[in-house]
């Protein structure tokens, strides 16, 4: 049916009356970061609450040590203004789903079209081996990073903070399947492949036992920030992109496979994404001009703490490098480069990378 | 050539199954030994058995999916501007989305950040993959109903309300009641609050009335936008149900869990009745322009939904797994519904409190009238004359009806528990907490506050139990403020510095919109805080006197 308005001036649209305020089109609450709010910012800006932002009864509901919904000390860090950042990828659900839908179609066209021309057969036998042990290994990898952050999203003292670490975790756990169905899918197609091997490589092989150790480390951690931290500041350049970009993504090819390739390449635009959205944040709490030194004492703790830890992890899958048939690239090299990487990235923080 | 050879079946090749790649997904996960993950959000409920996800959930087919709902729902927002569509709506209904919309994306992304809490809670991995989507999916419906509002502002003939939104979330008299129930999301013991009273109750139950009923009444009114975007949100609800449900046989599987089981189960249907029906009850009812008396009312649509499809089909069968369901409340809701007129109650009090909102509350009438005298026969006899008032009393120069003495209508104490008032006037009862004394719309609710939530539930110790905490009661926060200091401060003003954002009525012309003089001069004043102040006989005759209820004087 056909409504009928009820409205003197016989519309409910926009400039349809001119009153006070008939012309307020924006939300008013909030800064934007620029002259005009992004969609970004309308969309996520102050819809998590708290005392300082709006609660006026403040929280009305408490855990049974008193404290409420949300609580600045969920984290070691501290903020004159935890309202402050924006991410810089400006995710929300649209772009969000628009951009995993993407990969997942791109991703189930590759490995389709590989298969059909029967590319898994063709790779190269130590190759296989190496995608069955050490990809299997490195998808739990992977889902320790996601679950981690599942968790920590549960605890920003906003909002911005929180969606952006949500979609980081969207992003890993979406790798860690990506790689589970991929693998089972070769497998398929590759006589005596097997699938379990990576969980064992990952539970039992002394080389995984660094990087495991150090996936528990921030998985276990108990403070939210740290847990984002470790993994864009210091895991992802020192482990993550060492084995995705400078073996997986350089190694594959010259031994037969251009599948995995693409099926990884997915993970390190992920990476600029979420890198970008952390060294903001980070750079906030770092210039602050109330805590900004508490911050940096407390980041280069973690920084010594995690890096230890992801040193070790990539020693112990320096002998990996050698596995392979055609060896286009020396972890020596790779580690060097990944050295660089985290060293720029802490120098835009002022944090220093500890000596091995 | 055959004439059913495909291209896709010329070129299919061997896949895996949805089962078997759901069983791979669930093995990524391990037990650590290095480092343990801290059990940060404690619960009393054990969890020992693994559940088990029925949905077979796997992110490569969800992302296309959920790109595709998407499509659709912008696709329709696009086509609806080209519709003309705003020239059509009815103010009347896009008044309370102002107030529906403030409220519903907390909820929403505390729901995303619940699923941090039951995700590490739940043992195994099966399920993880099913939280996860419940996360991306929380995140969605809370961005994708900003973006709904955001638009409702752009193209809505007044978007005052919707310009302030999530300040005011946090500030209004009436938001407070759905703080309570996203806040219940994710505070105090995570079962309880992610599992029971989010997911087993409140998206297996009432997203019913919210998603469903309240989009059949939003196209009923010319807005084809609700519609798309919460049909669409109320996709992603199955699933959910699915997690809660799966969640809740692996709990239902340890003996000792069921006291609990039982504590919160009446909990949270309690309290999702008194807030859900309060709010959606009155968008359905008092939002619409349509009196077509054969549509379903918002008490008969609650009929097929709660209490035919939930309550017989999902919490009566809990009774063979030994839970003690209370089919009293359930039979006590649907009476307060009806013979109480619960939802009506909530109209009139949210209709007296008009100036301290934030959107504009059109006076019901003559047509309405009839509609709701056929739909709750007494209905005209307990309500007729208020709303004739409200009408009188809309136009600037009137004493704002709060304040008017001629009116009748008593303003009510607050609930402690539901934070929705004490309507239904013969049912208040009162509790000290703390040694502190607290007002109640129900023994149920004085149940909620003083039993359940607390350290200890019939002699066990609950100790991952929350409380309830804050300034509960909004009117302590004005006691003795003038009103129009209060909505200053409240910042629920437009730009201009003195028309209010909230008007009671839809003429939408500068002369006819009240302002800060026209409700100055009147104090606010803390029912609690009032009665606290008493003695006790005076105490005691107040709440004889409240319980007798009041009668609106007639309006002539």
């Amino acid at each position: 049916m056909t409504a009928v308005p009820n409205v003197s001036v016989g519309s409910g649209a926009a400039g349809a009356a001119i009153f006070p305020d008939s012309d307020s089109r924006r939300y008013r609450y909030f800064e934007p970061r620029a002259k005009r709010a992004t969609h970004y910012e309308d969309v996520t800006v102050d819809v998590q609450p708290d005392p300082e932002r709006y609660l006026l009864q403040n929280w009305i509901i408490a855990f049974p040590n008193g404290k409420g919904a949300y609580y600045k000390d969920a984290t070691a860090a501290l903020s004159s203004n935890w309202h402050a950042f924006r991410a810089p990828d400006q995710e929300w659900e649209r772009t969000h789903y628009q951009r995993q839908s993407k990969i997942e179609g791109m991703v189930q066209s590759v490995i389709a079209n590989g298969r059909k021309s029967g590319a898994p057969k063709a790779f190269d036998k130590s190759w296989v081996k190496i995608l069955q042990n050490h990809l299997g290994a490195w998808k739990h990898a992977e889902f320790g990073l996601g679950t981690s952050l599942m968790q920590a999203q549960r605890y920003g003292y906003t909002q911005m903070i929180n969606n952006a670490t949500l979609t980081n975790s969207s992003y890993k756990l979406r790798l860690a399947q990506d790689i589970t169905l991929y693998l089972a899918e070769i497998g398929m197609d590759i006589p005596g492949f097997d699938d379990n091997a990576g969980k064992h490589t990952w539970l039992e092989d002394k080389g995984w036992q660094g990087t495991r150790e150090a996936i528990e480390a921030i998985m276990g951690s108990g403070d939210y920030l740290e847990q984002y931290f470790a993994t864009n500041i210091v895991f992802e350049p020192l482990v993550g992109e060492l084995f995705r970009s400078k073996f997986l993504m350089q190694v594959a090819s010259p031994n037969g496979d251009f599948i995995t390739p693409s099926v990884i390449s997915a993970a390190e635009a992920d990476y600029e994404r979420n890198l970008a959205n952390a060294i903001d944040l980070m750079h906030l709490l770092v210039t602050d001009n109330q805590h900004g030194a508490h911050n940096k004492k407390l980041f280069q703790g973690w920084v010594n703490k995690h890096v230890a830890l992801a040193n070790k992890a990539a020693a112990g899958l320096q002998p990996i490098w050698s596995q392979p048939h055609s060896k286009p690239v020396q972890y020596a090299d790779a580690h060097a480069q990944s050295v660089e990487r985290i060293k720029k990235i802490l120098g835009e923080l002022g944090l220093v990378l500890p000596k091995e | 050539m055959s004439g059913t050879l495909t291209l896709n079946k010329i070129t299919a090749q061997r896949g895996i199954s949805v089962g078997e790649a759901a069983k791979k997904i669930a093995d990524l996960g391990w037990n650590p030994s290095y480092v343990q993950e801290a059990m940060t959000f404690p619960t009393d409920y054990k969890i020992t058995k693994a559940p088990k996800d029925p949905m077979k959930q796997v992110l490569r087919s969800y992302f296309p999916m959920q790109e595709e709902k998407d499509n659709r729902v912008y696709g329709a927002l696009d086509a609806a501007l080209r519709g003309d569509m705003f020239r059509n709506v009815e103010p009347r209904w896009v008044e309370w989305m102002k107030l529906f919309l403030a409220i519903i994306p907390f909820p929403e992304i505390s729901a995303a950040r619940s699923m941090a809490m039951v995700g590490r809670l739940a043992p195994g991995e099966d399920l993880r993959t099913g939280f996860t989507m419940q996360m991306v999916d929380e995140f969605r419906h809370s961005t994708i109903q900003m973006n709904l509002k955001k638009w409702y502002m752009e193209n809505y003939i007044d978007p005052a309300g919707f310009d302030i939104t999530e300040e005011a979330f946090g500030k209004c008299y009436a938001t407070t009641i759905g703080r309570q129930f996203g806040e219940g999301f994710l505070t105090g013991d995570a079962i309880t609050a992610a599992n029971i009273y989010l997911t087993v109750v409140a998206e297996t139950a009432f997203t019913n009335t919210l998603f469903v009923a309240m989009p059949s009444e939003a196209a009923r009114n010319g807005d084809y936008a609700l519609p798309t975007v919460f049909l669409s949100v109320q996709s992603d609800e199955s699933r959910h149900i699915g997690n809660g449900h799966s969640l809740l046989m692996s709990m239902l599987k340890e003996p000792e869990n069921h006291l609990l089981l039982e504590r919160d189960l009446r909990y949270a249907f309690w309290q999702n009745h008194a807030i859900v029906d309060a709010a959606i009850g009155t968008f359905i009812e008092y939002g619409t322009t349509n009196r077509d008396k054969n549509k379903e009312s918002y008490a008969e649509m609650w009929h097929r939904w709660i209490f035919e499809d939930y309550y017989r089909t999902y919490m009566l069968p809990l009774e063979k797994y030994g839970i003690k369901i209370h089919h009293d409340d359930v039979q006590l809701a649907w009476k307060r519904l009806t013979d109480k007129k619960y939802v009506h109650k909530v109209g009139q009090f949210f209709a007296v409190g008009w100036s301290a909102n934030f959107w504009r509350i059109e006076a019901q009438t003559e047509k309405d009238f009839e509609w709701f005298e056929h739909k709750y026969p007494g209905w005209y006899a307990e309500f007729g004359n208020f709303w004739k008032w409200y009408e009188k009393l809309s136009h600037r120069g009137q004493t704002n009806i709060l304040f008017n003495g001629d009116v009748g209508y008593v303003y009510p104490h607050r609930c402690w528990s539901c934070l929705v008032p004490c309507l239904i006037r013969e049912d208040i009862v009162t509790d000290e907490i703390d040694g502190k004394l607290h007002t109640f719309a129900h023994e149920l609710d004085r149940w909620t506050a003083v039993n359940a939530f607390a350290g200890e539930y019939q002699g066990r110790p609950t100790p991952a139990m929350g409380r309830f905490s804050g300034r509960r009661e909004w009117e302590s926060v004005y006691h003795n403020v003038d009103m129009a200091d209060a909505i200053k401060d409240l910042g629920f003003v437009r730009t201009d510095g003195k028309t209010l954002v909230a008007q009671p009525h839809l003429r939408f012309d500068a002369k006819e919109m009240w302002t800060l003089d026209d409700v100055r001069g009147h104090i606010l004043k803390s029912p609690l805080e009032t009665l606290r102040a008493m003695s006790p006989a005076d105490r005691e005759a107040h709440l004889a006197e409240y319980r007798k209820g009041f009668t609106i004087n007639p309006c002539n």
